[in-house]
């Protein structure tokens, strides 16, 4: 209703500052998420991103709780302990176990400095643990938009600086190390980046709703297309617009919490793709004729003509 | 302090008392069924249940009603739609399938978190109540609620005990096992419900996000320390056991959550059977070395 209420005195989303702050960094942000979290359903490590996600939470209530900067804590964290799941955890589904134990640990960590945090100190904020979790993207200042920014921006240029060797080093690990890539080394770095993706992007939707950003995404874009650059870009796309129209939804709806109408949307995302993706699969299947117009199919026909013929 | 005083101390208030009840009912089940889900490697979607629990109990408390009753509808509904969905899912086959399965589970995941997140801000100063919801308590644990956990506990281990056979011989060898005539999908969409069902109960002890602690840690402590069917079972109840007894104990004395305490001990107890495992292996391959191939 306030919605329509500002529209009729002229204003329009953008004309509100904290909406503006909002859209800057929520656009970054998203990005950031949607590039990044394209490697991370291409590694087969979105498990290890729901871990980290969980660490922002201990983090940011670590330093809460130490009376530090709440990013202090945030980024030490999720960096070190990105690293180290990189360098010890290996890559197996077989170590899941070990990734979801250690995190559950983790996470009563968490609680714990949350029980000091709220004990300690009586004028502590006691919406903090609500905004860590649940992210306040509609309450930052600009000087925290600016400050996401920037960081999402900077994370943004090293991915794409390491995105060609990561995709060799993803896709086929043995021909990249062949080639000289430093695979082992990449592992580990790539869990940093992705630990500090979790950090930035935790602050404005929260630690335990990165992962609507970090997986519903990419993994829509994966539906859409099989070309792994072409899915890279998707997948930020896709997250830049599922943080627009969330942020659009909650202004016009003010009952409803930003954070839940951008993972609405990015998982609206993904249930479209997938059915769309799940009825062209049926149509393709269903007339089996080898006349189909598809050029995959027509090229896959040829190659495995070719092949027959060697 | 004695023993006896300890003890009296403790079961002084009927709230501790439903407490333990409450825990033990939990430990038994999560400990039995979560042994089984080591196994099938089905953690991450224990975990993605329990998570659904969440917006089920806010929702629950929304309409008025027990915030019980949401955990069980909305863990075991979503134990069926997961058994619904891999049909779809492992039709990509290969090596991608996998991932993108687990990524729709976490979508799945950061959904149902959303939603409970909606369900606790429409209902206005329900604010204290988010961190029970998420991180457990041992004070609101009702005598109802533990009636009810206890039939429910009582009716899954009994289900879990007439499909552990085929559900065991399944979760080693799925492709055996259907040539043999076992049911496997219909064993396994059985087995989900049964998970939702622990992972429902074990969320009104540890709470949603910590039902790892329960349901994972002390089944996977017991796999380290045994490759025996039943005495891998007994192990991981045991574990549980003790974990949350002790957890409670101390949460009831000390001014931090029982989660935290509850996490903290079965942690502790994976890492020691972590660091067994790797010293028994260790010298194990130093002595066996002549004949390597046998243990190999």
């Amino acid at each position: 209703m306030t919605g329509i209420a500002a529209f009729g005195t002229g204003g329009w989303i953008l004309s509100e500052p904290f909406m503006q702050n909002a859209f800057i960094a929520g656009t970054a942000v998203a990005l950031l998420a949607g590039l990044v979290g394209h490697f991370v359903v291409l590694r087969g490590q979105v498990f290890a991103g729901d871990a980290l996600s969980h660490v922002a939470y201990t983090g940011a209530l670590a330093a809460l709780a130490a009376g530090l900067d709440l990013r202090l804590g945030l980024f030490t964290a999720t960096i070190g302990i990105g690293f180290a799941l990189g360098l010890f955890g290996g890559r197996g589904a077989s170590d899941d176990v070990v990734i979801g134990t250690t995190f559950a640990w983790i996470l009563g960590l968490g609680v714990f400095f949350l029980s000091i945090y709220t004990t300690r100190s009586s004028t502590s904020d006691s919406t903090a643990n609500v905004k860590v979790l649940f992210g306040s993207i509609l309450g930052i200042s600009s000087a925290a938009a600016q400050s996401e920014t920037w960081t999402a921006a900077g994370l943004i240029l090293v991915l794409l600086a390491i995105a060609r060797p990561l995709l060799f080093a993803s896709l086929d690990p043995a021909g990249a190390s062949a080639r000289g890539i430093p695979v082992r080394f990449l592992g580990p770095f790539f869990l940093a980046l992705l630990g500090a993706t979790a950090a930035t992007a935790s602050q404005l939707v929260g630690a335990l709703l990165v992962f609507g950003l970090l997986a519903a995404p990419p993994a829509a874009a994966r539906k859409l297309t099989d070309r792994p650059w072409t899915a890279f870009w998707l997948s930020g796309a896709l997250a830049v617009a599922a943080v627009w129209a969330g942020l659009a939804l909650a202004y016009w709806v003010p009952t409803l919490p930003s954070s839940f109408t951008i993972t609405g949307a990015a998982s609206l995302e993904y249930a479209t793709a997938a059915t769309a993706s799940w009825i062209l699969a049926r149509r393709a299947r269903i007339p089996a004729s080898p006349d189909s117009s598809n050029p995959e199919t027509r090229q896959g026909a040829r190659a495995t003509a070719g092949s027959r013929h060697r | 302090m004695n023993p006896a005083g300890f003890l009296a101390e403790l079961f002084a208030y009927p709230f501790m008392v439903n407490a333990f009840q409450a825990g033990t009912i939990v430990a038994v089940a999560a400990g039995a069924i979560g042994w089984f889900m080591v196994q099938r490697r089905q953690s991450f979607a224990g975990h993605t249940l329990a998570v659904i629990g969440f917006p089920g109990a806010a929702g629950a408390t929304l309409l008025g009603l027990s915030p019980a009753v949401g955990y069980f509808v909305a863990c075991i509904g979503g134990a069926l739609v997961i058994a619904a969905l891999p049909a779809t899912g492992r039709a990509g086959g290969e090596l991608g399938g996998a991932s993108e399965e687990s990524a729709a589970i976490g979508t799945v995941q950061a959904f149902a978190l959303a939603c409970g997140f909606l369900f606790v801000s429409l209902y206005k100063g329900f604010l204290g109540g988010l961190n029970n919801l998420l991180f457990g308590t041992i004070t609101g644990v009702t005598t109802g609620q533990v009636a009810l956990l206890a039939v429910a506990g009582l009716v899954s281990l009994a289900a879990l005990a007439s499909i552990a056979r085929p559900l065991l011989f399944s979760s080693i060898d799925p492709a055996i096992a259907g040539s043999r005539g076992v049911p496997v999908r219909a064993v396994s969409a059985a087995f989900l419900v049964l998970l939702g069902v622990a992972a429902a109960g074990t969320s009104q002890v540890t709470g949603s996000l910590l039902v790892f602690s329960l349901l994972v840690a002390p089944a996977a402590t017991a796999t380290r320390l045994t490759a025996r069917p039943v005495l891998g079972i007994a192990l991981s109840v045991v574990i549980a056991l003790a974990a949350t007894w002790a957890g409670e104990a101390i949460a009831y004395f000390s001014p931090y959550p029982i989660g935290f305490w509850v996490a903290s001990l079965a942690f502790a107890a994976f890492v020691a059977a972590t660091a067994w495992q790797a010293a028994r292996e260790h010298h194990g391959r130093r002595r066996a070395r002549p004949n390597a191939g046998v243990w190999a």
